[in-house]
């Protein structure tokens, strides 16, 4: 009736619903809401970590005034240093050797808690998680007292017992054996609750069968354990080894990249050449010298857990 | 009506007392001075570990606000985990943050190229106060432009604290005679005595007495600093003011071979220390001597006063080349980006006079040294104890001079050099790598020919 009466307002009436409609029909998508609610993570994520990325990209294609455009030559200067390449080298060992031992000891312990009775197997999950708890510089300045150059706890023990010091921090070797030994303290928990949950969601009617076959514990853990943990070892291992490439604290506290450099890591080295060296832009490109390689075996190995996901599926 | 006719005249003059007087009434409202109407002025500010220190500065800088009326607002930025440096870093990078920020050692050269030039607040206090520390203009005055003030909180030199008892002891040299605390009584004669191959002779005694000198060689700035004091002894030059590489020379086959010497009677974990790995084996009672500001002796004085009262500060021993101590100056920066600049550079004006420094140095119980030498007759250091005189000889005296480590190279190369420990690193590979001496010098070679990239 009223569009009837006031023909002017009936023109311009359709428009309205219509963009009523549209903004419903738009709200009713379940993905517009699921984008609404990712916002503020999206936000998060683009200003902290994908800019800053972008950004330190940007600085690694510099010249060290930062006033010249440079291309790749920072990464082609550091391919060339000495010092560069022996980093490159600790890292992979650093990373590999404590990443490797992390798998090891939290897959152990996985099943060690996971046979425990149930009653008391909350209380070891909460102590054996402390460790991955811990503030990380905290428990590592903790660590550093322990191989105290001068007054080592450690070394007070093998002397009571008889034993001649250990320089844990002064000898290169030992000094890496310790760095990595922490970050393998520090981690190992976390691979533990992983392969905790994984064995936790294998289905025991697959043990029954494998029983029934004649199957013995190994066989059953080969056979049965390992293929239905598989994804999950793989996404533990590599979420591991960005985060163990890219340690910063544990290097930093304990040995500041000595003695003779032979403990630096990427980080410690990039912040050695950026922040303390004024370099920025090739403190950058040492930062940023892993990313193809990481990005590169990431796109392979979550290609792998796809493929077992739809298989299983 | 007459009476109350409008004229277009009548309008026009209105209309200008009016305007006259809305723009008018600012100018004439009577001023109001404000408690900060000059604007506010904000520091960032290394912490000094000293207790109390920070005090007095902040007081000197509410003294110079108040008087001004500018706000002033510190922030004591700690340097443990290069925790000044990674802000300074951050506010060069963003260009906003402090008007004034404090910068250790080469960080001044790190960052020159954002720092607005203080070449009339430095040249006034040259003219007031006589020549700076050669080592502060190395550092901070890049092609002729002075990038920082030199500082008194924190600017230090790392000569050798020692304990006399000891070393009358087993070594049966009496440092307390060779270095009096009364500069008119040091006698050549027995000054130079004191030289490097005494320091050797005398390290091993302590060593078999089972107290050895502790010198750090690991890769921070107190290792750095007095192997760099002994390159430049032995007249060893890294890389010259042409930027020509001269590592590869006898000077420094000289030095590392005596360094070899000495390094065997050093306790084997100094390859491992930070910055307070000698002093804690001082104050612990198990080493004889280092080579570092008046901290240990300071806080062996809380800790174990037995050995607090048988430290001495004495001069570094003396080489071919002559007797060089390594000096860390630090430096007052106001960013380019500052919104208040003439009010900062006043207030390092303020800082910098006589008087100041003099409080200062007397808060730091005489840690913290002026770069001018005028400024070496401060009772501080005649009078703290115990023993009376025993931080003396801290300020360079008789024929010792300053270095820092990496000149005269140019400051870029030089920074480099110094953060990265080329000379601590070439040390170590030597005498705990056992690497040959060629291989050494052909390594750092390399490393050098690196740093000069532009």
């Amino acid at each position: 009736m009223v569009d009837v009466t006031h023909p002017l307002r009936s023109a311009a009436a359709p428009a309205a619903p219509a963009a009523k409609t549209g903004l419903n029909r738009l709200m009713r998508r379940r993905s517009s809401v699921a984008f609404l609610m990712c916002l503020p993570l999206i936000v998060i994520i683009t200003s902290l970590v994908i800019y800053p990325a972008g950004y330190s990209m940007f600085l690694s294609t510099l010249n060290k005034a930062q006033t010249k455009f440079v291309g790749l030559d920072n990464f082609r200067f550091l391919l060339k240093r000495d010092v560069f390449l022996m980093v490159v080298w600790q890292s992979a060992i650093f990373a590999i050797t404590a990443v490797l031992f992390k798998a090891l000891i939290g897959l152990v312990t996985a099943h060690l808690v996971n046979n425990l009775p149930a009653k008391g197997q909350r209380k070891w999950r909460g102590m054996l998680l402390v460790p991955w708890v811990i503030p990380l510089a905290l428990s590592t300045l903790s660590w550093w007292w322990l191989f105290d150059p001068t007054h080592s706890a450690f070394n007070y023990v093998i002397e009571a017992f008889g034993g001649e010091p250990i320089a844990w921090l002064g000898n290169p070797y030992w000094a890496r054996f310790s760095v990595i030994l922490v970050n393998v303290w520090y981690g190992a928990p976390f691979f533990l609750i992983m392969y905790l949950a994984a064995l936790k969601s294998v289905p025991e009617q697959l043990y029954e069968a494998a029983k029934i076959d004649g199957a013995n514990a190994w066989q059953q853990f080969i056979h049965v354990t390992l293929p239905m943990m598989r994804n999950i070892i793989a996404i533990t291992v590599l979420f591991s080894l960005i985060v163990t490439f890219a340690n910063f604290d544990i290097v930093q506290i304990m040995t500041a990249g000595g003695p003779r450099n032979m403990t630096h890591v990427f980080a410690t080295y990039a912040f050695l050449l950026g922040i303390r060296s004024g370099d920025i832009p090739l403190g950058a490109s040492v930062s940023l010298f892993m990313f193809p390689i990481l990005a590169i075996s990431a796109v392979f190995i979550l290609r792998g857990v796809r493929k077992r996901g739809r298989e299983i599926g | 009506m007459k009476g109350s006719k409008f004229t277009r005249r009548d309008l026009l003059k209105s209309t200008a007392l009016a305007t006259a007087s809305v723009v008018g009434a600012p100018l004439a409202a009577p001023y109001v001075h404000g408690a900060y109407a000059a604007g506010k002025l904000s520091l960032g500010l290394w912490d000094h570990w000293v207790p109390g220190a920070n005090d007095t500065l902040t007081k000197l800088c509410n003294e110079w606000g108040e008087k001004n009326k500018v706000e002033v607002h510190i922030d004591y930025i700690t340097s443990q985990g290069e925790k000044d440096k990674l802000t300074a870093a951050a506010e060069a990078q963003a260009r906003t943050g402090h008007d004034i920020m404090s910068h250790r050692d080469w960080n001044i050269v790190v960052h020159h190229q954002a720092m607005e030039p203080v070449n009339d607040v430095v040249g006034d206090l040259i003219k007031q106060n006589g020549p700076i520390s050669p080592v502060a203009e190395y550092l901070a005055n890049i092609d002729g432009q002075w990038a920082g003030v030199p500082t008194t909180v924190g600017s230090q030199v790392k000569p050798c604290c020692s304990r006399f008892d000891l070393y009358k002891q087993h070594a049966g040299i009496d440092l307390q005679d060779i270095f009096p605390n009364d500069e008119s009584k040091y006698v050549k004669a027995k000054t130079d005595t004191w030289t490097w191959d005494t320091y050797l002779s005398s390290a091993e005694k302590l060593f078999k007495a089972g107290y050895p000198v502790g010198l750090p060689m690991g890769q921070t700035s107190d290792a750095v600093d007095w192997v760099a004091a002994l390159f430049k002894s032995y007249g060893v030059v890294m890389v010259d003011e042409k930027s020509d590489i001269r590592i590869n020379s006898p000077e420094t086959r000289t030095a590392l071979e005596y360094l070899k010497k000495l390094m065997a009677v050093n306790p084997p974990e100094v390859y491992a220390w930070d910055d307070a790995g000698n002093n804690r084996w001082l104050i612990s009672g198990k080493g004889s001597s280092i080579m570092n500001p008046p901290s240990a002796w300071s806080v062996a004085k809380r800790d174990n006063p037995e050995v607090a009262k048988n430290c001495w500060t004495h001069a570094m021993p003396m080489g071919p080349k002559g007797r060089f101590v390594g000096q860390l100056p630090q430096f007052y920066g106001v960013w380019s980006f500052s919104q208040n600049k003439p009010a900062a550079k006043d207030l390092l004006r303020y800082i910098s006079q006589k008087d100041s420094a003099r409080r200062l140095v007397a808060a730091s119980n005489g840690y913290d040294l002026p770069s001018f030498k005028s400024f070496y007759d401060f009772e501080t250091w005649k009078t703290v104890e115990p023993p009376v005189g025993t931080v003396y000889s801290y300020p360079p005296r008789g024929d010792e001079q300053t270095s820092m480590c990496g000149a005269p190279a140019r400051p870029d190369v030089a920074a480099q050099l110094y953060n990265q420990a080329l000379p601590t690193v070439m040390v170590s590979k030597f005498t705990q790598g056992n690497e040959k001496l060629d291989d050494v010098i052909k390594w750092a070679e390399g490393e050098l020919e690196g740093y000069l990239r532009s």
